[in-house]
């Protein structure tokens, strides 16, 4: 294996409903490397939260994995059983940071009793008490929280503190993959710098590696180093972070980014459009290209073919037919 | 002209069993909005937009300080005409339907016709649907449910539409939309102030969405306005060291922060 920390090769998961699976995510191919941060960006619907469940191997009905493999460090996580997972993986090798995290600590519990409950959970009698208050004030005082926050209640703490000490526990194992789920998309813009921060410091002192899985493209573009774009269950656009912001290529890449509205002095001045339209059911997704029916660039082709996603450099991948042939060209 | 004046505003939620922990939500807040205008209220979560604007829709009461509509205390208007001239469109537009989910949308529409005291009548229904980019073919005799959210959202609006009011306190409308529907939502309320000449108050957390729509600008910080002025000032020129913050900390696409990088090592 080369130095990929996370290989997720053509991964289904599909959720069951009455009337039919919906294809949350429908053949996503991604890897991670070492010390790397990955953004996932799409919007709602998109199957990024979905993903990041699936990733995380602890996939529960309606969720179902339909095809795939996540490998992690060499293993194709499906094929541990879900007791040795939760010991061995969950906590240790990959770790999430759920999307409403703010819910996530348990109300009726000091922090720090919880957090002896999780480590418990994923180690059991591993650690003394001791030591876990000396590993968790340590790993506060790193996402600068004071040790005074784990004798708290989680109702004591602000917004921006919860998502701190969320942020502390799950990397209390020192997993080497954490996959924060919208870690920022709660909080103030001033709060949510400081967490890119933090997450930023985590990867410098911990040696980790971020798949940061976001709705807003102006924040995740901060820290990425690439960035995959999703649509509707799939991936329509992967690039470095700067080339992907200056010269997007996928037409639904393009829509997303034009309808960013920062206060820059042009903006007010022209008209944002959006994009007309919504994202299909992925019940029943159309025999073509997932964006075509919203498309402005749609051909014959796109609405009967689906665009292959075509490699055409380092991180570099776009499933659409305007630039199938142009990449090959390229590549060959 | 001014059309709306909130005057040494205040609202403190008293805590406690024996009211010991005053909150001061609102702290002697005064500003105008003007007929045709859109103004939005700019602040972090807990800087008290929401409660002034539940104030001024008379949803809740104020503990100190006078609110005008054409010089008039709104207090001495009738609720029912009051409301015919005031309406809002909140954040989450689920809340905002019936909880149970046997009422269509086309009663949720008829609902305004009640405050107006005429009759419903499908052509005013469809007509507000059309005006807002929603085919009423595609919502009429539908489920909230089986609506998206950006439909929703747009249905609460054409409610509005019916009732046709003098001015909207729109209440974070797009924070549960994706960024490509949000736009049409944007565009919509501008075109309301343009055709209608709709004043609106613009709730947001959002800078960019309220340097996007609005004509002026009010900051709020910790239930105190900080600052106000015209939104190209109050962005490019800001004075108070809260709103500095504040525009400089929105992530901005084309700008990377090297800050970021250098201060977490």
């Amino acid at each position: 294996m080369s130095n990929k920390l996370l290989e997720v090769i053509d991964l289904k998961g599909y959720w069951w409903t009455p009337t039919g699976y919906v294809k949350a995510v429908d053949n996503v191919s991604l890897s991670l490397d070492k010390n790397e941060i990955v953004g996932i960006v799409g919007e709602s619907g998109c199957g990024k939260t979905t993903l990041a469940k699936l990733i995380t191997g602890i996939v529960e009905p309606p969720l179902y994995v339909m095809g795939g493999k996540v490998i992690i460090e060499g293993i194709n996580i499906f094929e541990i059983p879900g007791k040795e997972l939760r010991k061995n993986v969950s906590g240790k090798l990959i770790s999430i940071v759920p999307q409403s995290s703010m819910n996530a600590l348990n109300p009726t519990r000091k922090i720090i009793d919880f957090i002896k409950d999780v480590v418990e959970e994923h180690s059991p009698g591993k650690y003394s008490e001791e030591e876990i208050v000396k590993m968790s004030t340590e790993r506060f005082e790193e996402v600068g929280l004071d040790k005074s926050v784990l004798d708290m209640y989680p109702f004591e703490l602000s917004g921006g503190m919860k998502q701190r000490a969320v942020i502390a526990i799950s990397t209390l194992l020192n997993p080497k993959i954490l996959i924060a789920d919208e870690p920022t998309s709660a909080l103030d813009v001033s709060t949510q710098k400081a967490i890119l921060k933090l997450l930023l410091r985590l990867r410098e002192h911990l040696n980790i590696s971020i798949l940061f899985i976001t709705h807003d493209i102006a924040t995740v573009r901060q820290i990425a180093d690439r960035i995959i774009v999703m649509y509707a269950g799939k991936i329509v656009e992967e690039r470095p972070t700067e080339e992907l912001i200056f010269d997007p290529h996928h037409p639904y890449t393009k829509g997303l980014m034009s309808s960013v509205l920062t206060p820059d002095p042009d903006i007010r001045k022209r008209k944002i459009s959006g994009l007309p339209g919504a994202p299909p059911d992925l019940r029943n997704p159309p025999p073509g290209c997932r964006f075509a029916p919203r498309c402005k660039y749609k051909m014959d082709i796109c609405l009967e073919k689906e665009p292959p996603l075509v490699s055409y450099g380092d991180h570099s991948r776009i499933a659409c037919w305007l630039y199938e042939k142009k990449e090959r060209g390229e590549s060959t | 002209m001014t059309f709306l004046e909130v005057k040494n505003l205040t609202k403190v939620y008293e805590t406690g069993f024996f009211k010991s922990k005053p909150i001061v939500a609102v702290d002697n807040v005064s500003f105008t909005v003007n007929e045709g205008e859109i103004v939005s209220l700019v602040g972090e979560s807990g800087s008290g937009k929401t409660t002034t604007a539940r104030i001024i829709l008379r949803l809740l009461n104020p503990t100190k300080g006078e609110i005008t509509l054409n010089g008039e205390s709104i207090w001495n208007i009738p609720r029912r005409e009051y409301w015919k001239m005031v309406q809002g469109v909140f954040q989450d537009p689920y809340s905002s339907f019936n909880p149970t989910p046997f009422y269509k949308v086309d009663r949720l529409l008829r609902m305004p016709f009640k405050l107006l005291g005429t009759k419903p009548d499908i052509e005013t229904i469809s007509h507000a649907l059309l005006s807002i980019g929603l085919d009423p073919k595609d919502v009429l005799g539908k489920y909230p449910h089986e609506l998206s959210g950006g439909q929703r959202q747009r249905i609460l609006i054409a409610r509005c539409l019916i009732v046709k009011p003098k001015l909207l306190l729109a209440d974070e409308p797009t924070s549960m939309l994706d960024a490509s529907t949000r736009a049409t939502v944007l565009n919509l309320l501008k075109n309301l102030k343009k055709e209608m000449k709709m004043s609106i108050i613009f709730i947001t957390h959002d800078i960019g969405q309220a340097f996007y729509i609005s004509d002026r600008m009010i900051v709020m910080y910790k239930g105190k306005i900080v600052e106000q002025g015209p939104v190209e000032k109050v962005i490019f020129e800001p004075e108070h060291p809260y709103t500095k913050r504040l525009v400089k900390d929105v992530p901005k696409l084309y700008e990377k922060w090297e800050d970021l990088y250098i201060e977490s090592k």
